[in-house]
C-alpha cells in the first residue's frame, strides 16, 4: 500500500479526485431507497458496478457470445480474444511476471481451496503445520481445516491486539520445520487492517515457507504489486472490484503453478485423454476445468480498464480521506465502539453500539437509505476475539463521500432514539 | 418512520431490555439450540415438561431485539399450555409473520406486536428462530436448529 494518510501529498493526490464524476459512472447510485436517496456503505460485500463493466457484459452477450479455446469460428476466436485479453489486463494489473500465473476460478474462496487442495495434496503432510491469522475471513480458515482433516495436518493462529493488528513477532517463533504455508488477509474485511503482507513474506521466505495472500478487500483499495510483495499466491474477487460476481483470479508463482497437480476434472486441462492415461494441460489452463464465467472474466478485463482510467492512487487518498472523517463522525456517538483501530487501515468501520444489537442497526439504516452490514462478517473467531456477537459495518469505496458519513451518522443517532 | 416503530414496538423495546425467562432451568427435561447464521443469533432453549403439558420454560443466548424479545414472549405465553396448544400457537405466530393475511389479533394476545414484522422479510427468520428451537426441543431433536 502508498503512505496515503496524513502526507502532503496524498492530500493533493485526494483533492485530484473528481468523486461526483465518479459516481456518474455508478448507475445503482442514483437510486433511491425507501424514499431516501441510497448511501452505499457495504463495499466490501460486493462493490456497486461502474456503466462500462455492465456495458462490457451486454455487448459480449449480444455481440460475440460463444464458448472459448474451441469453436474455429469467428465470434469463438472473438471470444477466446477477449477472455485471454482479461488476462493480460489482470497480469499487468497485478504486476505479475507473465500470463500463466494468472489463474481465472469463481472468487476467492474457489482460490484458496483450490490452492488448499492443490498444493495441499503435493506438499503437506501428516503432522505439517499451516499458519494463519486471528483476523481471517471463514474462506482462508476453513479450506485449512479441511486440508487437515485429509492429511492430518495443523493449524497455527498468530495473535492480534486489541487494536485489530497483527502481532508480527508472534510469528517468527510459530514457524517451525514443519511449516508449509502462511496464509494472511492482505486486508480484514472485519477489522480493516492492513496487514504488513511484504514483511511476512520477508520471514517467511527466510525459511522457504511459501506464503498466499488473500487480496479480496485489497485490490478495490490500494495498488498491489505480487513482485514487490513477492508472495507465491494471491487471491481476489472480481465482484469487489467493481467487477460481475463469479469471477476471480488466483495469482499463483510459475514454480509453484508447475508443480502442482489439478484441482478439478474436465475439459480444458487436459492436453490428451485416453482411458488409460491423462496428461495434464500446462498452467494456468490445468486449473481452469470446464466452461468458465466468460463474460465475467471479460467484465473483470472492463473493471480494469476503469480502474486504470481513473487514476486509483489519488482515489485511494480520497478514500482514506472519507474513512478519517467518518471515523470522526463516529467516534463521537454516545456509546458506540469502534471495532478494528488499527494505524493502518482500509475501508472498514466496524461498530457496536451499546444496548442495541447490529441487526437492528441495520433494520433501522435501511430505512434511511443507508444500506450496511451486519453480523459476524464471515470471521467468527474475530467476533470473539473482541467478545462481541456481531458488528455493524460500513464499508467504503471510491465513490463514497463524507455527506455520506453524515447521513450514516445521523441514521445511527436515529437508532439510538428508538432504542434509548 | 411508521413502519418501524410497527416494527420496534414499545412491548418488543422492553422485552428486548429485560427479557422474561432469561435463565437456564436446572430441572429441564428437555432442551434445544438455535442458531440463526445470517445474522449470529444465538438460542438455548429449556423446557420442562410433565404429562405432556409445558410446566416451566427458559432461555438464554444472543441476539437482535426481534429475536430476544420473541423468546421472551413466547416464554411468556407457554406456561401451562399443553404440546398441542404449542403448536397452534407457533401456526398462528407464523401466519402472522409470514402472510398477507389479517390475522386474528384477539387469538394471538401479546403476540400481536409482532404483526409488524412482515413488512421486515429480512427479519422473519429472527422473530421465527424462538419457535423453531422450541419445536427442536419439544421433538426431543439432538442437533441445533438453524434458521438457513
Amino acid at each position: 500500500m502508498r503512505a496515503v494518510r496524513g502526507t502532503s501529498s496524498a492530500a493533493e493526490a485526494g483533492a485530484r479526485f473528481d468523486v461526483e464524476r465518479i459516481r456518474r459512472d455508478f448507475p445503482v447510485l442514483q437510486r433511491k431507497v425507501h424514499g431516501k436517496p441510497l448511501v452505499y456503505l457495504d463495499s466490501a460485500a460486493t462493490s456497486q458496478k461502474p456503466k462500462a463493466v455492465i456495458d462490457s457484459l451486454t455487448r459480449y452477450y449480444s455481440e460475440f457470445n460463444s464458448n472459448i479455446h474451441r469453436g474455429i469460428h469467428q465470434l469463438s476466436e472473438e471470444a477466446t480474444s477477449a477472455y485471454e485479453d482479461a488476462r493480460a489486463k489482470v497480469k499487468s494489473f497485478l504486476n505479475a511476471a507473465e500470463e500463466r500465473e494468472i489463474v481465472f476460478v469463481r472468487g476467492t474462496t474457489e482460490a484458496i481451496n483450490l490452492v488448499a487442495q492443490s498444493y495441499g495434496r503435493a506438499f503437506v503432510k501428516p503432522g505439517d503445520e499451516i499458519v494463519i491469522t486471528a483476523m481471517e475471513h471463514h474462506s482462508n480458515i476453513v479450506p485449512w481445516q479441511l486440508l487437515g482433516e485429509q492429511t492430518g495436518a495443523r493449524l497455527r493462529v498468530v495473535p492480534i491486539n486489541d487494536e485489530g493488528e497483527l502481532l508480527i513477532d508472534e510469528l517468527e517463533p510459530m514457524l517451525t520445520g514443519k511449516t508449509r504455508l502462511i496464509a494472511v488477509a492482505h486486508v480484514s474485511n472485519a477489522l480493516g487492517t492492513v496487514n504488513p503482507v511484504k514483511r511476512i513474506v520477508k520471514i517467511a521466505h527466510r525459511r522457504g515457507i511459501p506464503v498466499l495472500v488473500d487480496g479480496a478487500q485489497a485490490v478495490p483499495h490500494m495498488k498491489v504489486d505480487v513482485q514487490d510483495l513477492d508472495c507465491d499466491f494471491y487471491a481476489f474477487s472480481g465482484h469487489k472490484m467493481y467487477a460481475p460476481t463469479g469471477i476471480g483470479i488466483l495469482y499463483g508463482k510459475s514454480r509453484w503453478l508447475e508443480k502442482m497437480p489439478p484441482y478439478q476434472g474436465g475439459g480444458s486441462m487436459i492436453s490428451l485423454v485416453t482411458f488409460e492415461k491423462t496428461h495434464y494441460n500446462v498452467p494456468p489452463y490445468r486449473f481452469e476445468a470446464g466452461t468458465p464465467d466468460i463474460g465475467g472474466g471479460i467484465g473483470l478485463g472492463a473493471a480494469i480498464d476503469y480502474l486504470n482510467a481513473i487514476d486509483l492512487e489519488a482515489a485511494a487518498a480520497y478514500e482514506q480521506e472519507v474513512l478519517a472523517y467518518g471515523t470522526e463522525v463516529l467516534s463521537a456517538i454516545e456509546g458506540l465502539r469502534l471495532i478494528g483501530q488499527a494505524k493502518a487501515k482500509a475501508s472498514v468501520l466496524s461498530f457496536v453500539l451499546e444496548g442495541v444489537h447490529p441487526h437492528d442497526i441495520g433494520t433501522i439504516l435501511d430505512r434511511e437509505g443507508v444500506a450496511i452490514r451486519a453480523g459476524h462478517h464471515c470471521a467468527m473467531p474475530v467476533m470473539q476475539r473482541f467478545g462481541v456477537p456481531a458488528t455493524a459495518r460500513a464499508s467504503l469505496a471510491f465513490y463514497n463521500t463524507k455527506q455520506e458519513m453524515d447521513a450514516l451518522g445521523r441514521a445511527i443517532r436515529k437508532v439510538r432514539e428508538v432504542f434509548c | 418512520m411508521s413502519e418501524l416503530t410497527d416494527l420496534y414496538q414499545e412491548v418488543i423495546l422492553d422485552h428486548n431490555k429485560r427479557p422474561r425467562n432469561y435463565q437456564r432451568l436446572a430441572d429441564a427435561n428437555r432442551s434445544a439450540e438455535g442458531f440463526n447464521p445470517l445474522c449470529g443469533d444465538q438460542l438455548q432453549l429449556y423446557v420442562k415438561v410433565e404429562d405432556g403439558v409445558i410446566r416451566d420454560i427458559g432461555f438464554q443466548g444472543s441476539g437482535c431485539a426481534i429475536s430476544k424479545a420473541s423468546a421472551s414472549l413466547m416464554t411468556s405465553m407457554l406456561k401451562g399450555k399443553t404440546r398441542a396448544e404449542a403448536d397452534e400457537l407457533f401456526e398462528r405466530f407464523h401466519r402472522l409473520v409470514t402472510s398477507d393475511a389479517v390475522a386474528d389479533l384477539a387469538e394471538l394476545g401479546k403476540l400481536s406486536v409482532f404483526s409488524g414484522v412482515r413488512e421486515f422479510p429480512a427479519r422473519v427468520k429472527c422473530a421465527s428462530l424462538a419457535w423453531h428451537t422450541l419445536r427442536a426441543a419439544l421433538e426431543e431433536k439432538a442437533e441445533p436448529v438453524t434458521t438457513e
